[in-house]
């Protein structure tokens, strides 16, 4: 595989600076609130700046190259190297994971949740973004294990601390699930190490030589990467975690949840799975395709059922990300352009429509539905935010959302060489279903909560007339961007697509195009 | 052969122009004007609706331009010359290797089109800007309206079917927006959540239609035209070119003709089109004339190959679009007349009159067809703005034609005027502009062996007559009653909430309004006569009666259908800006195109046949209209004024009648079936079932694992964990304890275990699969 190594400081920086804003929070006295929201934010926005300069540095017309690429010893005794880089796969969502946690910091200036303690909160927001960034650099198989675990930790204790009422169970259930996905995706790592003569973790490594692992071990080995990557995307059945985690978890927490953690999955299919395994891919890929439309007709009844928001919001991920399953599993660089595109979009959409069930919530102090009514009588710009996220939410084409739905529906038509036509052209049609259940839940959930005349008897007794305010200064702040990435990607699609493509068509070249 | 020689003489290049080459201007225009309004609109003078107001004259000017200068194109061209499309196109995404562009496809129809759709728009917000006065959303109603506007149009021009279906779903959007203008009523919300939802549904067949044109068209626009499957001028010609499996395309224009069931309300999925006028008064106007509903018309008009070829228009008696264009016309004629509400009447007719056209094009009369959807635009857009003009000065808001209304004609006589004119028109009476679309298409329907559905044309023809004389009876004639009496109180009207559209915010200037029944102000008198002098006068644009020469249309709008020999290959898949002009040696045959593969060239549009015009077939058809009107007019005489024993009541006493009746006041039931079986069924029993197996299935088997998992490892923690793995686990439990204490500590604690366990049976499990498979 080609490499390219100018500029290789620039990812380590990229993904560690945070480790300095921690450390420095560590070392401040408790009490000084202010001065840790100014290192949190100043350590990320140099975080992102890092990243965008990363971004214009990054040459463009070699999309399809790792680019940055640093190659150190790391732990030798086990082969395994401290090898990062970057193409336009990951790109994007390592930037994503940056954008999203800046503005994370910027909504949290105001609304650290209870019980407080701001130091704790961002310095877990700040470890959180280094473990996210650094899985999307990774190219040693162990780097990005330990990347991928390093993730797990402090949302484990962001939803147990910081978490609502039932935030024992849900973070318990969100650890162990993710961790027996993790314990079978490192059988499978180690497997692949051993058969592949045990020289080297390396991800181009594996790519050139993980073909050569006979047939039915291969389709072992993806086994355990499968359940690994779909615990985390979280597809049908290994879902269950997912609605908890989000219910229950601080708004921060299900925004970066929804926005990046999950695409660790799907990022894991695309880097990992499909290029070191090219033939169980094939054999594997009719059941994934078959568990993703599941996912999106099961995730959209989910939500029918839902009278929580957030909670449906939550379930609306499952069928999301069924769209971005089905766009892989068909194998095609088509699909999964479609899929890497939905991957971003969702973080870009669903994270906002977090933002807004967490203000609804700080607001109205409750998230069921049956109470809520009339925002945009109350709250006309908040009301109108939530109506652009939802209309973004259900495809509509001119946003994001569009790009990563449709396209993935118009893959499954024609599947790659080797896969089942028939089965998929199903596929195509239940997805296409699958759509107008969306605008189903979506636009039913919208009538519910924005339409109408307010509810006022329920949140008199609990709140006074001034939290009735509608968007905030800070909340404009960290809501704009997302607001306007959802426009811009979803007019000029290019602009990801571009970047998508031709990296897409090198992971791709095993299997024959 | 011979006639290929013949002419092979070296044509002139078609004239083109500033207007054509940059007519994407025309949906582009709208699209800043939408914007602006929502950014800076509400701190404009006018509030927002002078910028949607210019932008639709600046679109209505740029389409005007545009067609001026195709009407010069046409003319450039030899009679048997295929007049290219002024194509443009740019790079809009790239995927899987493949660009895929964005641009305009400018011919005949789509000219048509964006001039009536300009044209409409321009009137309609005119009209709202006295209609909405003081209205709370205002600048809103203005932003979504221009928006709707700009979606029809782009849809209008677009070049493939990305574009064709980012236009189609942003008016989704729009309907959803201004049907539910007034969502404080949960009754307006609902209509809206209706209007999206049932059309979304027949989106899946778009979806689905448009994946399948694509991946089949592909290869072979690729090879022979140079531009990607999702491309209309591709697809068209693809479908006509003896290549795609017959199987295949008939499923495409399957699937894509069951989304223009739900967005042309078309039996089964019209049951949202009345629900929407819920909506503004001015809202259905625009909706129902010329933008939403058209849509699905448009759709098979534009890729009128891929139905000519899928469902074998001309080689069979009866297909999937006919039976469903004529069903249509019928049932929603028979609703008519059970509607007490002047805007549910004309939604119905609007129904049935979407059936003609689908009717049309699915019997082959694409010109009649296409020449309806000209007309019925302007008649039905002063149809829609009389109503609300009766509503804004004469009944209080109310629409209720039986309570409210009743001899209006002497206090509103422009609108009264203008309504006659319209409703002849709609009636299709010589030489209102309705008869010669409408019985050209009844004609062309029969002459192309459709007789059956010629029958039913005729007797739609007659039910439209005589609908629309009860309504208008019921408005202008009889004794005033109620509001139009002036003896109304705002309370009365309140309490129906599907027969009135106005809420509290207009009772502001209701008040000094109320002194009784009086003619509307010139914003809404002026559009309403301009719309009434097009509905008596736009048909004569094809006046077939009189002869070839005002055939203007024909020459204008339909494609011909020649063999274009010499492929006008420009530019492959690129960046690069694409004009089509046909090169100058570009040589033509005698087209067969439609019904036979063409031998070397490429083919457009089928060939079609036009029914010759016969007085003798118009004057039978002009007396069942009359004869309509006449029957309607004595038994509304009957029925509402002399309220004649024998006849009131009659549905009461007479068992058969009163069932009739009965299904007709329930709409057949369909709403019924809709949304307490088939919604609600989803909405509570299934998706509860599913929630159930998650919490309770799912979750258990999860819970079940857990609990094993805890005995399990307690037995281990006993006898194995202190004794093998001692150190390591008393460690990291410690460890986590102290980091989550806020976390129930001895939870995280076995946290840790688990961890430890399944890494170590990770190990295990490795070395196992590694010894079993070396």
């Amino acid at each position: 595989m080609n490499m390219l190594q100018e500029n290789n400081w620039l990812l380590s920086v990229g993904t560690f600076l945070p480790m300095v804003g921690v450390v420095l929070m560590m070392l401040m006295p408790k009490a000084q609130d202010q001065s840790v929201k100014l290192v949190a934010l100043v350590t990320s926005i140099a975080t992102l700046a890092v990243g965008i300069y990363t971004a214009f540095k990054f040459d463009f017309d070699q999309a399809e190259k790792m680019q940055f690429v640093a190659n150190e010893k790391w732990i030798s005794v086990i082969k395994s190297s401290y090898l990062i880089g970057i193409d336009g796969i990951s790109l994007p969502l390592y930037l994503l994971s940056m954008v999203i946690t800046l503005l994370v910091v910027i909504y949290s200036l105001d609304h650290v949740p209870s019980p407080g303690k701001p130091k704790a909160f961002f310095s877990l927001l700040l470890v959180l973004q280094t473990g996210m960034a650094g899985t999307f650099i990774a190219q040693d198989l162990i780097l990005f294990f330990v990347f991928f675990e390093l993730v797990l930790l402090p949302m484990f204790f962001m939803i147990g601390v910081w978490g609502g009422e039932q935030r024992q169970y849900a973070s318990i259930k969100f650890f162990l699930y993710t961790m027996f996905g993790s314990a079978l995706m490192l059988v499978a790592f180690l497997a692949l190490f051993f058969k592949t003569g045990a020289e080297s973790f390396s991800i181009p490594y594996l790519v050139e030589n993980g073909g050569s692992i006979g047939k039915n071990l291969q389709v072992w080995i993806f086994a355990g990467m499968f359940v690994g990557f779909a615990v985390k995307v979280p597809m049908f059945p290994f879902h269950t975690w997912l609605p908890d985690a989000h219910t229950q978890a601080p708004t921060q927490g299900s925004v970066i949840l929804a926005a990046v953690l999950l695409k660790l999955g799907t990022y894991g299919f695309v880097r990992i799975a499909l290029p070191i395994l090219p033939s169980a891919a094939r054999q594997w890929a009719p059941y994934i395709g078959g568990l993703a439309v599941i996912g999106i007709i099961y995730g959209a009844l989910g939500c029918l059922a839902q009278t929580d928001m957030k909670r449906l919001i939550a379930f609306s991920s499952v069928a999301h990300m069924g769209f971005v399953m089905l766009g892989i599993s068909t194998l095609t660089s088509f699909g999964i352009n479609a899929a890497m595109f939905g991957m971003v979009a969702h973080g870009l959409i669903t994270g906002m429509l977090f933002f807004v069930a967490g203000s609804v919530k700080e607001r109205y102090h409750t998230l069921e539905i049956s109470k809520l009514g009339g925002m945009l009588t109350q709250m006309p710009h908040l009301g109108w935010i939530f109506g652009f996220c939802t209309m973004a939410s259900l495809g509509l084409p001119g946003l994001a959302g569009f790009w990563g739905e449709f396209p993935a529906i118009l893959s499954a038509y024609n599947p790659g060489a080797g896969l089942n036509e028939t089965v998929f052209r199903v596929f195509m049609v239940i997805a296409a279903l699958g759509t107008v259940l969306a605008a189903a839940y979506l636009l039913w959930l919208y009538q519910r909560i924005a339409f109408g005349t307010p509810k006022n008897s329920e949140h008199d007794s609990h709140s006074t007339h001034d939290e009735l305010h509608d968007v905030t200064t800070y909340e404009w702040l960290a809501w704009t961007p997302l607001l306007i990435g959802i426009l811009v990607l979803g007019i000029v699609p290019n602009l990801l697509f571009s970047v998508f493509d031709p990296a897409v068509q090198v992971t791709l070249s095993a299997f024959g195009g | 052969m011979s006639l290929l020689a013949s002419e092979s003489e070296i044509l002139a290049p078609l004239a083109s122009g500033w207007f054509l080459e940059h007519a994407w201007l025309i949906p582009v225009v709208p699209a800043i004007a939408f914007a602006l309004i929502i950014l800076i609109g509400k701190r404009l003078p006018m509030k927002g609706s002078e910028l949607g107001v210019l932008s639709m004259i600046s679109s209505l000017v740029l389409a005007a331009g545009a067609g001026y200068q195709w009407i010069q194109r046409t003319n450039s061209a030899t009679e048997e010359q295929f007049v290219e499309p002024v194509i443009r196109s740019w790079s809009w995404w790239r995927s899987g290797g493949f660009d895929f562009g964005i641009g305009q496809h400018i011919d005949g129809l789509s000219i048509l089109v964006l001039i009536v759709v300009a044209f409409i728009s321009t009137l309609v917000q005119i009209y709202s800007l006295e209609y909405l006065r003081g209205d709370r959303r205002y600048t809103h109603f203005f932003a979504a309206l221009t928006l709707f506007s700009g979606g029809m149009l782009a849809m209008v021009l677009a070049d493939n079917m990305m574009l064709f279906l980012l236009g189609w779903e942003i008016m989704g959007l729009c309907s959803f927006m201004l049907i539910g203008h007034w969502w404080e009523e949960d009754a307006n919300s609902r209509a809206a959540l209706k209007a999206f939802f049932t059309v979304r549904t027949g989106d899946v067949g778009l979806l689905v239609g448009i994946s399948m044109l694509y991946f089949s068209a592909n290869d072979w626009t690729q090879e022979h035209l140079g531009v990607s499957g999702f491309s209309i001028r591709g697809i068209s010609a693809w479908a006509l070119s003896g290549a795609p499996n017959s199987t295949v395309i008939t499923i495409a224009a399957v699937a894509l003709f069951i989304a223009c069931i739900g967005k042309s309300g078309q039996f089964p999925l019209h049951t949202w089109l009345p629900d929407a006028m819920a909506g503004p008064t001015p809202v259905s106007s625009l909706l129902h004339s010329s933008t939403m509903v058209v849509a699905g018309v448009y759709l098979v008009a534009r890729l009128y190959p891929v139905f000519f070829v899928g469902l074998d228009i001309l080689g069979s008696g009866g297909n999937l679009i006919v039976v469903i264009g004529g069903i249509t016309i019928v049932i929603s004629a028979a609703l008519a007349f059970v509607q007490n509400d002047i805007k549910r009447v004309l939604a119905y007719s609007t129904v049935s009159q979407l059936g003609y056209m689908m009717l049309g094009l699915g019997a082959g009369a694409w010109l009649p067809a296409v020449f309806h959807i000209f007309t019925h635009a302007f008649f039905k857009a002063c149809l829609f703005l009389g109503a609300g003009s009766i509503s804004h000065s004469a009944s209080h808001h109310s629409f209720d034609m039986k309570r409210d209304m009743g001899g209006l004609r002497k206090v509103m006589p422009i609108t009264f005027t203008t309504w006659i004119i319209s409703t002849l028109a709609l009636c299709g009476v010589f030489p209102f502009s309705g008869f010669f679309s409408k019985d050209e298409i009844i004609d062309n329907v029969g002459h192309n062996g459709y007789n059956l559905f010629m029958i039913i044309g005729l007797i739609g023809a007659f039910m439209t007559a005589a609908y629309m004389t009860r309504a208008t009876y019921l408005t202008f004639f009889g004794e005033p009653r109620g509001a139009s009496a002036g003896h109304a109180d705002h309370g009365d009207t309140n309490d129906t909430h599907n027969s009135h559209d106005a809420n509290a915010s207009h009772d502001a200037h209701d008040v000094e309004q109320s002194h009784g029944p009086h003619e509307s102000g010139l914003l809404i008198t002026i559009p309403l006569i301009i719309l009434s002098v097009l509905a008596l006068s736009s048909g004569f644009l094809n006046a077939t009666p009189f002869g070839e020469s005002w055939e203007r249309m024909k020459l204008w709008v339909e494609p011909r259908s020649v063999e274009v020999v010499e492929e006008t290959h420009l530019g492959g898949p690129g960046e690069s800006l694409i004009i089509n002009l046909p090169s100058a040696e570009e040589v033509h045959s005698k087209s067969v195109c439609g019904s036979a593969q063409p031998e070397t060239g490429i083919c457009y549009a089928p060939q079609l046949n036009h029914a010759p015009f016969k007085w003798l077939k118009a004057m039978m058809s002009m007396a069942i209209v009359f004869l309509g009107i006449a029957i309607s007019w004595i038994l509304s005489t009957l029925l509402f004024t002399k309220r004649a024993p024998r006849l009131v009541g009659l549905t009461q006493r007479v068992k058969i009648l009163g069932f009739g009746h009965k299904l007709l006041v329930n709409k057949y039931y369909l709403d019924v079936l809709y949304e307490k079986v088939i919604v609600r069924s989803i909405a509570y029993p299934v998706a509860r079932a599913a929630y159930w197996f998650n919490q309770n299935i799912l979750d258990g088997i999860l819970h079940a694992i857990a609990n094993s998992t805890r005995k399990i490892s307690g037995w281990v923690y006993k006898n194995v964990d202190q004794l093998i793995v001692d150190g390591t686990v008393n460690n990291s439990a410690t460890l986590t304890k102290s980091l989550g204490t806020a976390a129930q500590p001895t939870q995280s604690g076995k946290v840790s275990q688990y961890a430890a366990l399944l890494f170590s049976a990770a190990a295990v499990a490795a070395l196992v699969l590694v010894i079993i498979n070396t």
